[in-house]
């Protein structure tokens, strides 16, 4: 009872990453809570996912498997974990943020009256104190995120509900295994009591999903674009000097609105957070919510006809210049100097 | 045959653009700095509420905003694009709200509208960006949700078929109805004002005020104190500065970077 719950994504058998970064970050939250870490398993043939998630310090799986809970759709999943959550009463509750998570939190917690935070970027334990109902609190989460777009940062908890529910975009935690020896135990629920068939009103009829294409998470350099860059055939420079130097190409939210690129290229807090070696900004002015997604990138290089762009603060080299002249300098230079 | 649709929109300050004037010394935000506009993405959802309209004869728009008196604004610009009416939520009861406290809100609000088929919000608020509003306020109504849509495809013997954009893919799902749509910003672009219709809207009132009494509203469910959200601090984003190293575009400068990126091995 009271531990703390991570919901798993699954898609086509593997978990996601964005489940395994916050297994890694709930690990270590459990820890510091003295509570157990739990996992919630929804869908079809998941007597693989044990092996999967264990590894990550898991202490108890919950698994429903009934192949009418894959893939994904809102009120069966929403139904078990409120009926779940109910029994277990988890003092918090954490999922991705991503379409998934983002669809199935808001519904469970609305049904439980709990607080959610949506797009945490730091999760920590600590105390409270509501000074008007002279009430302190020990060990709520922290949950930590932007607002105002990234021109803040706000500090939420929830003092009286639960579960202190959070979620996560990918990318933030890191992923990291805690021993792959570890034996966790594996509860396999009764479907049939926690959904009924008036929870399949939604079906789907026709799904295509990729296997992402685009690695900008994992990528060691990464060029990326912003509005500056004026257009999508200009875009197609940060592609050749991405294909040049071997690094993948990212872009700011301002350069994804105004469709230079797919929405899967975004850093940012609304995007991915990366922290590659070489981080190459091209025409970003360096919003906050861009820069809060990039600074811990080893080396950044940013250039843009404004010398006084914010994002120049935060870089190593500052290249004060057009786009279309520096970039193809780049790749010339990149071509003669290298063997 | 017609659908009654209620499309749930925001006024938000434009937080795509902001100055270095929006955040005051103490940290906190300068509203007045930043213009207030018709949310993103509820203008997406705007626009597939009229094509609706527009395809099947005797369907009704009713546009739904909470927010202080001046936010009637948002009724009034639904109005200019085609909406039928509005409704504004206003009363210092609903202020400090978070998600939760605002989808009750407004599910007290959809209560007293009282018969619809279909409602449709933007997927999530520039200002907050949680999108939660959207799947709280149909779990409150006991509604199934589509969230993330791009195109309501069709809505036929009971059954709406919606185009979803996610991360990696499309879904094209089927939900009966009543249910509660969420719309993407890729989904397609509103249309503009219609000229007829600016005139005759322009001037007067745009929308039906109501409180917190008026939509039976409970005050324990309302603004901060239906709030299980507490805001413990604030704090205006401060970046580290480096020491940073400026070049020219000149070949030479450019050429010395490259070299010395490849000899240190960060590139190559």
């Amino acid at each position: 009872m009271n531990n703390l719950f991570v919901y798993l994504e699954i898609e086509n058998g593997k978990v996601e990453d964005v489940s395994l970064e916050l297994l890694t970050k709930g690990r270590s939250l459990a820890n510091q809570l003295k509570c157990q870490l739990e996992a919630v398993a929804i869908g079809e043939k998941l007597d693989k996912i044990g092996a999967q998630v264990f590894p990550y310090g898991v202490d108890v799986l919950h698994t429903f498997d009934d192949a009418r809970l894959y893939p994904y759709t809102s009120l069966p999943h929403t139904a078990i974990l409120v009926k779940l959550f109910e029994e277990e009463k988890p003092q918090v509750a954490l999922m991705g943020a991503t379409s998934i998570g983002r669809d199935l939190g808001p519904r469970v917690s609305s049904a439980l009256f709990s607080g959610l935070t949506a797009d945490c970027t730091a999760l920590e334990i600590g105390p409270h104190e509501e000074k008007k109902e002279g009430k302190t609190y020990d060990n709520l989460l922290y949950q930590i995120r932007p607002a105002f777009g990234g021109n803040i940062v706000a500090t939420i908890v929830n003092p009286e509900n639960r579960p202190q529910m959070a979620t996560v975009r990918e990318g933030v935690m890191k992923k990291e295994i805690l021993d792959a020896n570890y034996k966790g135990q594996t509860v396999a629920h009764d479907v049939k009591k926690y959904v009924s068939d008036t929870d399949f009103v939604v079906s789907v009829i026709e799904r295509h999903i990729e296997a992402s294409k685009i690695n900008i998470k994992g990528a060691p350099i990464i060029v990326s674009g912003g509005y500056g860059i004026g257009s999508k055939e200009n875009f197609q420079l940060l592609h050749d000097l991405a294909n040049t130097i071997g690094a993948e190409v990212g872009a700011s939210r301002a350069a994804v609105d105004a469709g230079y690129c797919e929405h899967e290229r975004q850093i940012g807090q609304t995007g991915v957070t990366v922290r590659p070696k070489l981080y190459i900004a091209c025409g970003i002015s360096g919003q906050i919510q861009h820069i809060a997604g990039m600074q811990e990138s080893s080396m950044i290089i940013a250039i843009n006809n404004d010398p006084n762009a914010p994002i120049n603060s935060v870089a190593d080299y500052v290249i004060t210049g057009d786009i279309e002249t520096v970039v193809p300098q780049m790749i010339k230079y990149y071509k003669k100097n290298s063997k | 045959m017609g659908f009654k649709i209620i499309v749930l929109a925001k006024q938000v300050p434009d937080t795509r653009n902001v100055g270095k004037d929006a955040m005051k010394e103490d940290g906190t935000v300068n509203r007045a700095a930043l213009p207030a506009i018709f949310n993103p993405e509820d203008l997406n959802a705007l626009e597939q509420a009229l094509r609706l309209k527009d395809r099947y004869d005797g369907s009704t728009v009713t546009v739904l905003t909470m927010g202080p008196p001046r936010a009637e604004e948002i009724v009034r610009e639904g109005l200019f694009r085609g909406a039928d009416g509005g409704y504004l939520l206003t009363d210092r009861a609903f202020a400090g709200a978070d998600t939760l406290a605002t989808s009750y809100a407004l599910s007290t609000a959809i209560k007293k509208i009282g018969d619809f088929d279909i409602i449709i919000s933007g997927r999530q608020a520039i200002d907050g960006d949680t999108a939660q509003v959207g799947p709280q306020v149909a779990e409150k109504l006991g509604i199934p949700q589509i969230t993330y849509a791009e195109e309501i495809l069709s809505v036929e013997n009971g059954k709406i078929k919606i185009k979803r954009r996610l991360e990696r893919g499309v879904e094209v799902v089927e939900s009966k109805l009543p249910m509660l749509v969420t719309v993407n910003g890729s989904a397609a672009d509103c249309r503009p004002r219609n000229a007829k219709l600016l005139l005759r809207h322009k001037k007067g009132v745009a929308a039906t005020e109501w409180s917190a009494a008026d939509v039976n509203a409970d005050p324990q469910q309302c603004g901060l104190s239906g709030s299980p959200t507490k805001v413990k601090a604030i704090e205006s984003v401060v970046f580290q500065a480096k020491e940073s190293k400026t070049l020219d575009s000149s070949d030479q400068a450019i050429e010395e970077l490259i070299v010395e990126l490849i000899t240190n091995h960060t590139i190559g």
